[in-house]
């Protein structure tokens, strides 16, 4: 059964690439990709397109002085649920440091990783790059929505202390 | 035996003969047709409409299976430890086989109860019996892990075990062997004057579900052998069948069954907790043991008792009686009324179907045959219904439909057997393949079964399967039963010998289970709460190891300083805040187990390294594409050198220990200013 459905795939193949001539077929192929990639851009949810992601997180406010409970209690979820692949440093380790991590991705997109973790690593380019370079599918910690916001002020936090600066990605 | 396989060969034979030459429209040729395995599918990605608890039976274990498909979902280890996720070898689970004969690390398992409310069932627990050493033990079906098992006294092969009353008020139970009590040196032949029986109440706890021996009835020295309570109008009241009224010790077939009737024990057990208020009882010295998993920490916590409580039907008039059943009875079925009790005689012809009204009657009457030891018997023909005339040879156990109709599995001629259960008239008759024991329907025992489908347990299997040398596995056989005739659709092989079943609609119990532990509820004493907690500490002899796991590395993963003759603890915490997602723990040359540890959860593994050397030990649960580094090194050095303690988790650290502390201290700074 199996050699059968093998052998009718490469006579399959055969057939078609003996049909196509070389040339023309890749440029062909190139156009065709090059559309594709336009539509699937066209489809793409417009929170995407502007480094958000994808996620119940659309408007995240940020403001100063950072509150201080939610920075204690961002870093006490960190040490429980995420320090085993995130360091704080540019270090990566299992996933990426979390150095200047607000200067890179704006709120909604580190807080729309955080909750809704699949469906970012099938849907979001960014997010997709990430594991590319990592090989490891970001766990889904459920993490709820509330502590989410406090990890976020967590990493505002530890921005400032290691790179000198936070919220870099808000306007970019 | 050999006659009607012989039969069944011939059978099935003429079957494929008659499928062959076209005769596509007789009921057999439908019966292994298409359309029954259609009524059977459950389509890739769809979901079962029940599930079926199955008991192990001599495998000690419980299997969860869907139906109408009879696919396994899970094995339940109970009574007996496991290898796949380290049940009864953890640190933490290992008290679970304590019993007052020291660790008991198998059993086997015979009954299960569903936990009911108002005659239906709830779907929290499950509670099955150990018949070999008396316990019962209590599941969560919100996590499907064993989380009580209570030792019943004083009794021997609790058969009888452990029937449900309608609000879960009790679990009861019977001796199966009756005993010296307590135990003493006596010969044998002694049986009639030193022999007692006991019927155990077992009180649940309506919010935890925890179990406590609330009292037992000492009873004459007969087998008990199976019980049902009332439900509806019967509520209140306990039936147990009972051989061997001869009191014979040897050779019970020939001399237990001497007599056309054995008695079914009828317990009045509202009138039995109006006793134990009035103190009524006496106290006995004795040792059993109670092991309760802590829901915070997980960790079992097992505790003697040294005191039961017991009633003697002497000083408690009006609370226990005797009526007549058919020889060698079996099984005792209590109707969804709650009106008709089924006493089934393994070694009679007929069946005796009894009136509860009728019953009750006669005993308000005094209309008793007679006592023995006191205890009043009931006059049978003043009881009883109905008979239900020549249905098979050796009936075994009913269930209800909920449709008026009775179903009945016969041993000996290898059938299950409708009937109505008002006018006693057979409506139905189907093969099993080969001796059935007991049978299930969803919610059977209840007042509201949902009859659609019927399983038949099997004791024999001989054909059914391509062999696997003598041992084959039991078969369970799938009926529908919404029709007129039942229809077998499916069978399918199960663990052990799957001695009973309860079966319960999925939307009972799967909106409630649990797809991981709240990490942040974790209540172990040795949890590591994040990796920057990871450490080894050493205390004499005895080192600790507090690791973590999570896609895709062991923290530490390398480790220095373990001499021969430590005693390591690994506690692994698995960090993983995700359903379906357990992470295992092997280490080379641990003679005790490996673990597998659920999201959220911590478990410790014992290893006592018996030489230098070092030892690799890795995640044995694939988890992810980079499952493959989750592992590390144990390094194991002489008795009594003295190589520090030292750990880490990636090379820079690796190569120096003081970089490692380094790393762990600032780390464990961070973490403290989280607290």
């Amino acid at each position: 059964m199996k050699s059968l459905k093998f052998l009718s795939t490469t006579i399959i193949a055969a057939v078609f690439l003996f049909a196509c001539g070389g040339n023309e077929q890749s440029n062909n192929k190139a156009e065709a990709d090059k559309q594709t990639t336009e539509k699937q851009e066209d489809k793409m949810p417009e929170s995407i397109k502007m480094g958000k992601g994808v996620g119940e997180f659309t408007e995240v406010e940020v403001s100063d002085p950072l509150n201080k409970e939610w920075v204690e209690r961002g870093q006490a979820i960190y040490d429980m649920k995420c320090s085993a692949c995130h360091k704080l440093t540019d270090q990566r380790v299992v996933g990426p440091g979390f150095q200047g991590v607000t200067n890179r991705r704006k709120p909604e997109w580190i807080m729309n990783m955080i909750t809704n973790v699949d469906v970012m690593l099938a849907e979001d380019p960014t997010a997709q790059k990430l594991l590319e370079e990592c090989m490891t599918r970001m766990p889904n910690q459920n993490i709820k929505p509330d502590d989410a916001r406090k990890i976020l002020e967590f990493f505002r936090n530890n921005d400032v202390e290691k790179a000198g600066k936070k919220d870099e990605a808000i306007n970019s | 035996m050999k006659t009607h396989y012989l039969n069944y060969v011939a059978g099935l034979s003429l079957i494929f003969l008659m499928a062959s030459c076209g005769n596509q429209g007789s009921e057999t040729s439908q019966v292994l047709g298409g359309s029954a395995a259609e009524q059977a599918y459950v389509a890739p990605g769809e979901y079962d409409e029940f599930y079926a608890f199955m008991s192990g039976g001599y495998s000690g274990q419980i299997t969860a299976y869907g139906l109408p498909s009879g696919r396994l979902l899970k094995e339940i280890p109970v009574f007996s430890k496991y290898p796949e996720n380290g049940y009864g070898y953890s640190e933490e689970t290992k008290a679970m086989f304590n019993t007052s004969y020291g660790e008991v690390p198998w059993d086997d398992s015979h009954h299960i109860e569903l936990s009911q409310k108002d005659g239906e069932f709830d779907g929290r627990w499950l509670f099955v019996n150990g018949n070999n050493t008396p316990r019962i033990a209590r599941v969560d079906l919100k996590t499907f892990e064993t989380v009580e098992i209570l030792e019943i006294p004083d009794v021997a092969g609790l058969h009888c075990a452990p029937f449900i009353t309608e609000n879960s008020e009790y679990l009861v139970s019977g001796t199966r062997f009756s005993v010296p009590i307590p135990q003493k040196d006596v010969p044998i032949d002694t049986y009639k004057k030193n022999f007692k029986g006991l019927i155990n109440y077992v009180s649940v706890d309506p919010e935890h579900g925890h179990m406590e021996l609330a009292f037992q009835i000492e009873m004459p020295g007969f087998n008990y052998d199976l019980a049902r309570n009332g439900k509806g109008k019967s509520h209140g009241w306990s039936f147990l069948t009972t051989y061997n009224s001869e009191q014979e010790h040897s050779l019970l077939e020939v001399n237990a069954s001497q007599k056309d009737k054995d008695l079914m024990a009828v317990i009045n057990w509202k009138k039995a907790e109006q006793y134990m208020k009035e103190g009524k009882f006496t106290e006995r010295q004795t040792s059993y043991f109670h092991n309760l998993m802590n829901e915070e920490t997980s960790i079992v916590e097992s505790e003697e008792k040294t005191l039961t409580k017991i009633l003697d039907p002497k000083n408690c008039p009006d609370m226990v009686y005797f009526i007549p059943v058919p020889k060698s009875p079996h099984g005792c079925d209590v109707d969804p009324t709650g009106e008709y009790i089924v006493g089934n005689g393994k070694l009679s012809a007929d069946m005796s179907v009894y009136s509860f009204d009728k019953i009750m009657k006669a005993i308000e009457e005094k209309n008793f045959d007679g006592n023995f030891d006191g205890i009043p018997i009931i006059n049978y023909e003043a009881a009883l219904d109905g008979i239900v005339k020549k249905p098979g040879l050796g009936p075994l156990h009913t269930e209800f439909d909920g449709r008026g109709n009775a179903y009945t599995t016969f041993f000996i001629s290898s059938e299950v057997v409708k009937w109505d259960v008002e006018s006693k008239e057979i409506l139905d008759r189907q093969p099993t393949f080969y001796s059935p024991g007991h049978l299930v329907i969803p919610g059977g025992e209840t007042k509201k079964p949902d009859g659609k489908y019927l399983v038949a347990m099997n004791k024999i299997t001989k054909d059914r399967y391509l062999p696997t040398g003598p041992e084959l596995a039991h078969s369970a056989q799938l009926f529908d039963i919404s029709g007129d005739k039942m229809k077998l659709i499916l069978d399918f092989p199960t663990k052990g010998e799957p001695h009973y079943a309860q079966a319960i609609s999925a939307d009972k119990i799967q909106p409630n289970s649990v797809k991981f532990y709240d990490i942040e509820q974790n209540k172990h004493p040795h949890a590591t709460l994040g990796e920057s907690k990871t450490r080894v500490e050493r205390d004499g002899d005895e080192v600790h190891v507090y690791m973590t796991a999570i896609r895709s590395h062991l923290a530490p993963d390398n480790i220095e300083g373990f001499k021969v003759g430590d005693k390591v603890y690994f506690h692994l915490t698995n960090l993983e805040q995700d359903w379906d997602v357990p992470h295992g723990f092997a280490i080379q040359g641990a003679t005790n187990a490996e673990l597998l540890v659920m999201p959220g959860q911590t478990r410790t593994l014992l290893w006592e390294p018996k030489k230098p050397g070092v030892f690799a030990f890795y995640c044995t649960d694939f988890c992810s594409a980079l499952h493959q580094e989750m592992s590390g090194y144990a390094r194991v050095s002489p008795k009594g050198s003295d190589v520090p303690i030292k750990w880490g988790l990636n090379e820079k650290l690796r190569e120096n220990e003081q970089a490692a502390h380094d790393f762990y201290e600032k780390a464990k700074q961070n973490a403290n200013i989280g607290k």
